[in-house]
């Protein structure tokens, strides 16, 4: 049997939650699948506060965030949440296949706003598969989400502001922290969460990185060393630093597999960290009534992603004759709260990669005219 | 511990040994990889390892990351259970699921 619906949105975090808010409040009827027990993404597990402006909820811890977002999907008749549901593939028919709660279900969506979010990065070095070995993500999630002490004495791989509100959080959950790492030769992170680390007494050394790690059944310790000018490692420098945990904080990579299996137009954008898809001014693909928004078209911060969200529902809710000319003036609203978001320092990369992306889509749009 | 024995396929228990071995005997690509070593197709479908490949395909042809052709991606996303593929397949064909 075959489901129909109006806007499919993947992904329950910032971004899909945002999109779909967006799209019902205009009058549209919105599937959400979300894979894990409940939406929220990865701010279920964010107990810092947010930056940003007063409209993306500055000020607000994560998790308080989150609870806000779920409240309003789940309060509003013209969105079904469906949790517990893992999208397994997009055809080219446009049916798409979910499973949830032992059953293989097969949708059939107007639209489909792809925000799958984000995947750790993993390194590779000798040792990499002992146990205790963790993105620092997944030692968030036992930590903040579960309620598990991970730990007893940690080595963080990376100086972005995972790598140091991770650091920050596992000494308040009461674990050593016995220094942060980072190949780079500066901090990537915000000074005010690197600051609060040092002054409670964690090295954060740049231009290092992960030699080795060892240990018989699990982590013992791991090797560090320094790295050179052109990212090799200096003889004579490692460093012995023993440990029953190495949390890898060395960036996220946009999780793009649906996007490929629908057959959208991809592109590796470094500044966006990895293969995006090419997306228009409304966030849709280069196939037809397939939109993406947040992380997985470019790595960014939760307030973007909850922007963008709000934008790709608003326009496919549009495109589906929802108040078609409030929508735009909405779109427009949100483009322009991105553009602000991105006018900082921070953001100047970002829309070094968003430009690339543009240019490739005006490129192949371009293409198709003369077909 | 040796740098060759470095885990780069973490689902499929894959050395960089391994996969430099394939590279050295001709592959050009991640999709040839996964084909003699099935690199990439466990659990993780390859969210792991994907990238960590390509960066050693990058390195051993000395071209930039992002001229590594990428694998086909083909559903599903997770590993499904048989059996739940043949319920949905006999309630759409309206028989029994005996």
């Amino acid at each position: 049997m075959i489901k129909d619906t109006e806007i499919l949105v993947i992904g329950g975090g910032p971004a899909g939650l945002c999109a779909a808010s967006a799209a019902a409040s205009l009058g549209a009827h919105v599937l959400l699948c979300e894979r894990d027990y409940v939406p929220g993404g990865q701010l279920v597990k964010q107990t810092h506060k947010f930056f940003g402006s007063e409209k993306q909820y500055a000020g607000d811890r994560g998790i308080h965030i989150g609870q806000r977002l779920v409240e309003d999907v789940a309060n509003n008749p013209n969105i079904e949440v469906l949790s517990e549901a893992t999208v397994l593939g997009m055809y080219e028919d446009g049916i798409v296949t979910v499973l949830h709660d032992n059953r293989h279900l097969k949708i059939r969506p107007k639209k489909t706003i792809v925000a799958t979010g984000a995947a750790e990065k993993f390194l590779a070095f000798p040792g990499n598969d002992l146990p205790g070995i963790y993105g620092a993500g997944a030692v968030q999630t036992l930590m903040n989400v579960a309620g598990v002490k991970p730990a007893e004495k940690v080595l963080m791989v990376g100086a972005g502001n995972i790598g140091l509100i991770v650091s920050y959080q596992l000494l308040q959950a009461g674990v050593e922290v016995a220094g942060v790492i980072e190949a780079a030769p500066h901090i990537g992170g915000y000074l005010v969460h690197a600051s609060k680390l040092r002054r409670a007494g964690v090295p954060i050394r740049t231009r290092y990185t992960v030699k080795e790690a060892y240990g018989t059944d699990s982590l013992e310790g791991v090797v560090i060393c320094q790295l050179d000018e052109s990212w090799q490692p200096i003889p004579g420098t490692e460093e012995n630093i023993p440990c029953d945990t190495l949390c890898l904080a060395v960036g996220l990579t946009p999780l793009t597999e649906l996007c490929w299996q629908a057959g959208c137009d991809m592109a590796f954008i470094r500044e966006l960290s990895g293969h995006v898809p090419i997306v228009d001014e409304n966030l849709e693909t280069s196939v037809p009534g397939i939109y993406a928004a947040g992380d997985v078209s470019g790595i960014e911060e939760a307030s973007s992603a909850m922007v963008e969200g709000r934008l790709a529902g608003f326009s496919a809710a549009g495109a589906l004759g929802y108040q078609p000319e409030k929508a735009k003036e909405l779109c427009a609203a949100a483009a322009d709260e991105l553009r602000e978001l991105r006018s900082g320092p921070t953001g100047a990369k970002i829309m070094a990669g968003l430009s690339k992306v543009a240019a490739k889509q005006k490129a192949e749009k371009g293409g198709a005219c003369i077909c | 511990m040796d740098d060759k024995n470095t885990i780069l396929c973490r689902c499929e228990d894959l050395t960089r040994e391994t996969i430099l071995a394939c590279i050295e005997s001709g592959c050009h690509t991640i999709d040839e990889i996964k084909r003699m070593t099935r690199a990439g197709m466990g659990p993780c479908q390859g969210r792991t390892c994907r990238m960590l490949i390509a960066q050693e395909l990058a390195s051993y042809y000395h071209v930039p990351l992002e001229d590594v052709l990428m694998p086909t991606f083909r559903p599903p996303t997770k590993p499904v259970p048989m059996g739940i593929l043949a319920d949905a397949f006999s309630e759409e064909e309206g028989g029994d699921s005996e």
